[in-house]
């Protein structure tokens, strides 16, 4: 029997790996690019005229009061029907990237936000202008406060980008799909593909949290629970 | 010569008047001292002054230059005034060597290593290039506050404005911070709002009393604490000595 499982796995290995390949690209690509636009969309809600700000709310409503999968289904389905045409994983990666966009902007504004007041005022007072407050100031503390809530949108995705099988992209679920339609071994290839998924966040918020600590600065965000903590 | 001109400012929030036409004058490298009652609107002037918050009527001029015109470049003018807040506003993800030298890298797009090498030389005059490397959340309030201070000098101002600076510390941190300030006197303008009676006396070339957003009265500090003209503003330096001591700073 574990022989046996032994050799099933290394049968299925090459189909996994490929899987797994498209489920990291999707989530690096649209985690990245959501995250620009989080960005562009947070400073629009924080610091836009009337006009910039209420386009940035009606984006982020509109993204987070639909399903996922209606998104891509529109965009995948849709689109086409007005000549747009996408292949899935070009699909996929916009979908999920606009989307991603939308909730990264939250956790971005509420982050800007926390940053006092008074960092503004006195950047200002030095002689910087907006932009330069906001670059140099703002976003350096903004961007630490958020790694938090950001690390669970990275989970979120790595997970989430799974509903790309239905939309064809053969990422590792939809490769466990197949394996088990052609074998009927439903429960050890999706234990397996759950224990990859496992891994994979296990592994992702050990990196992330590296990279918080490293980045981290007494008095900033997680920086200043921790030591509050230790007192 | 006259190098700041505060003509009749008027500013209100809503339906609330703080400021009612405020009018006064500074010589280059004079230090003045407004007091005044909470609430009377002098942090306000302070913003009004360098635009943080601006007015809603009057001019402020410095050396000929007309802050208040929406055409002059507004960031450019702040450079020549430096702010100090009553509780620091450092920040908070820069060691206190890089909240000195920042001003001079982005605004005054001064070299890394000069910026860092003229901000040493701040950091050192205030005391603290000991505490270069660390950050404002290890820094006690005093020290955040002369970091404050070294910041605002950095940038040559030539006028600093000071909204309370020791009011937010531990009383035996105050007294590193006034000694500082007082090491400035004569060397750069400064508008200090304070209630340190002690600073005020012995430091201040004019005392400005306000009260209800209009400057209730002015004069030297032996005018003023020894021969004020309204009963206003006896009351009002009777009470603030018995309260905060004018013994103290020298
Ligand atoms: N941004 C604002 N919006 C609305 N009201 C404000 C604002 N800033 C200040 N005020 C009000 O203006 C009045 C004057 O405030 P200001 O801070 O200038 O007084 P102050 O003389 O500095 O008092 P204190 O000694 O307490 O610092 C206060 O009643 C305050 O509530
Ligand atoms: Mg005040």
């Amino acid at each position: 029997m574990a022989a046996d499982f032994g050799q099933f796995f290394l049968n299925s290995l090459p189909n996994l790996l490929s899987g797994l390949g498209y489920t990291l690209l999707l989530t690096f690509i649209s985690i990245a690019v959501g995250f620009c636009l989080g960005i562009v969309l947070a400073l629009g809600r924080v610091y836009g005229t009337k006009v910039v700000n209420g386009f940035c709310v009606g984006y982020i409503e509109l993204i987070r009061g639909t399903p996922l999968l209606v998104q891509l289904f529109i965009i995948y389905f849709g689109l086409p029907t007005i000549g747009i045409i996408f292949t899935p994983l070009q699909a996929a990666l916009i979908g999920l990237a606009l989307n991603s966009g939308a909730y990264q902007a939250e956790y971005l504004r509420g982050s800007i936000q926390s940053v006092e007041s008074g960092q503004m005022n006195a950047a200002r007072s030095l002689g910087m202008n907006k932009l330069q407050s906001i670059r140099h100031v703002i976003l350096p503390q903004a961007l630490r406060i958020s790694i938090p809530a950001w690390s669970n949108e990275f989970i979120y995705l790595l997970q989430y980008s799974s509903i790309a099988y239905i939309i064809q992209v053969t990422e590792l679920t939809a490769e466990g799909k197949f394996i088990a339609a052609h074998t009927f071994r439903y429960l050890e290839v999706f234990a397996m593909i759950a224990v990859i998924y496992l891994i994979l966040t296990i592994v992702s918020t050990e990196i992330i949290d590296r990279i918080a600590k490293r980045l981290s600065i007494p008095g900033i965000g997680a920086a200043t629970r921790i030591s509050l903590r230790d007192m | 010569m006259t190098m700041l001109e505060v003509k009749d400012i008027y500013k209100s929030y809503g339906d609330v008047h703080i400021l009612n036409g405020v009018s006064f004058t500074m010589k280059k490298d004079e230090t003045k001292v407004i007091i005044g009652p909470s609430g009377t609107g002098k942090s306000t002037l302070l913003r009004c002054i360098n635009q943080l918050s601006p007015p809603d009527k009057g001019q402020v001029w410095l050396n000929g230059e007309e802050i208040t015109n929406p055409k002059s470049n507004i960031n450019k003018l702040r450079e020549k005034i430096g702010f100090v807040f009553q509780d620091f506003n450092l920040f908070n993800h820069l060691t206190a060597l890089r909240n000195v030298s920042i001003g001079l890298e982005k605004v005054k797009k001064i070299e890394k290593e000069a910026a860092y090498k003229r901000a040493m030389e701040e950091l050192t005059r205030v005391g603290l290039a000991a505490q270069a490397a660390q950050y404002p959340a290890q820094l006690s309030g005093g020290q955040k506050q002369r970091v404050g201070i070294a910041r605002a000098l950095a940038m040559d101002p030539d006028l600093i404005l000071f909204d309370e600076p020791t009011s937010a510390l531990d009383p035996e941190l105050i007294g590193d911070v006034l000694d500082v300030m007082k090491s400035l006197c004569g060397k750069v303008a400064m508008l200090v709002v304070t209630h340190e009676m002690g600073f005020a006396r012995n430091v201040a070339d004019e005392i400005i009393f306000m009260e209800g957003g209009v400057i209730v009265e002015q004069g030297s500090p032996k005018e003023m604490f020894t021969n004020a003209k309204m009963a206003r503003t006896r009351e009002f330096l009777g009470r603030i000595g018995a309260l905060y001591g004018d013994e103290e700073g020298g």
